[in-house]
């Protein structure tokens, strides 16, 4: 199997992710764009794992997945918190910090 | 003529059918995540392409990292999601406004990165095939995390527990 195989999806899934942070405007979508960024990587760092044969690899994307459930449990508790202050969750609208 | 030159490859044929039917699911439901109109459908999307990760990560044999993945994401993160989209939204159903105004502007920063990606990554690792592995064992996974990434590891557990307690401190009503 060509080690391109794997390495293209994860930048195919990379993109994509990029694409939906950029685009969308509900603060849980980009939350969920941000989980195809980091599990593109994730993906990444497996495949460069079977690559080389050492195992760091795998390590690593255990790593990337405790981070990224310690990240959305704090991302999905601030957007319940800007919701009950603003009744909004669209980022465009949570424009006070702009000088 | 061409199973000649797949067994001098020695590249695995059901592996890269397995592989290509797949990816091609997960790519189409990554674009459903990112284009749908309703939240709720993106979120079961995301369900495809996280199962479809585990997937990928059974066939680079990575057993215990792709139990991670369904335990995890499959399991704990999108029940997190789908009580995060149901306690910010009033109605269930299609939204019209859940793109920014510059949305379009997303389109080429995606093709133009990955079109970067792609390049570097054909350059690096072009011709390389991936050498036919077992499944990683478990134990060297767990002899690398009690050994050489001991401090990461106790330090990743502090992470999870202030995320935890801070996740209840801001989400909490007073």
């Amino acid at each position: 199997m060509l080690a391109v195989n794997f390495l293209l999806l994860a930048a195919a899934l990379f993109a994509i992710g990029v694409y939906g942070v950029i685009a969308r405007r509900n603060a849980v979508m980009v939350l969920m764009s941000i989980e195809l960024i980091l599990n593109a990587v994730s993906l990444n760092l497996v495949a460069f794992s079977l690559m080389t044969g050492a195992i760091d690899g795998q390590v690593f994307a255990l790593y990337v997945i405790a981070i990224a459930a310690a990240e959305v449990g704090v991302g999905l508790a601030m957007v319940l918190m800007i919701y009950r202050n603003r009744k909004t969750i669209a980022l465009d609208e949570l424009s006070e910090m702009k000088g | 003529m061409s199973a000649v030159i797949l067994a001098a490859d020695s590249v695995n044929v059901a592996q890269n059918v397995a592989f290509g039917i797949i990816a091609a699911i997960m790519i189409f439901a990554a674009l459903n995540v990112v284009t749908t109109k309703n939240v709720v459908h993106a979120a079961l999307w995301l369900v495809v392409v996280l199962s479809g990760i585990a997937a990928q990560y059974i066939l680079a044999a990575a057993e215990f990292v792709a139990i991670s993945q369904v335990l995890v994401y499959i399991g704990a993160v999108m029940v997190l999601f789908l009580f995060g989209i149901m306690l910010t939204r009033a109605q269930i159903g299609k939204e019209s406004d859940l793109n920014n105004k510059g949305w379009a502007l997303g389109i080429p920063v995606g093709v133009v990165l990955f079109a970067l990606l792609a390049w570097v990554i054909l350059d690096a690792f072009g011709e390389d095939t991936l050498p036919d592995r077992g499944p990683a064992p478990t134990v060297a996974l767990s002899d690398q995390f009690l050994s050489i990434y001991l401090v990461p590891f106790l330090a990743i557990s502090f992470v999870l527990l202030a995320a935890a307690i801070g996740a209840i401190v801001l989400a909490r009503k007073d």
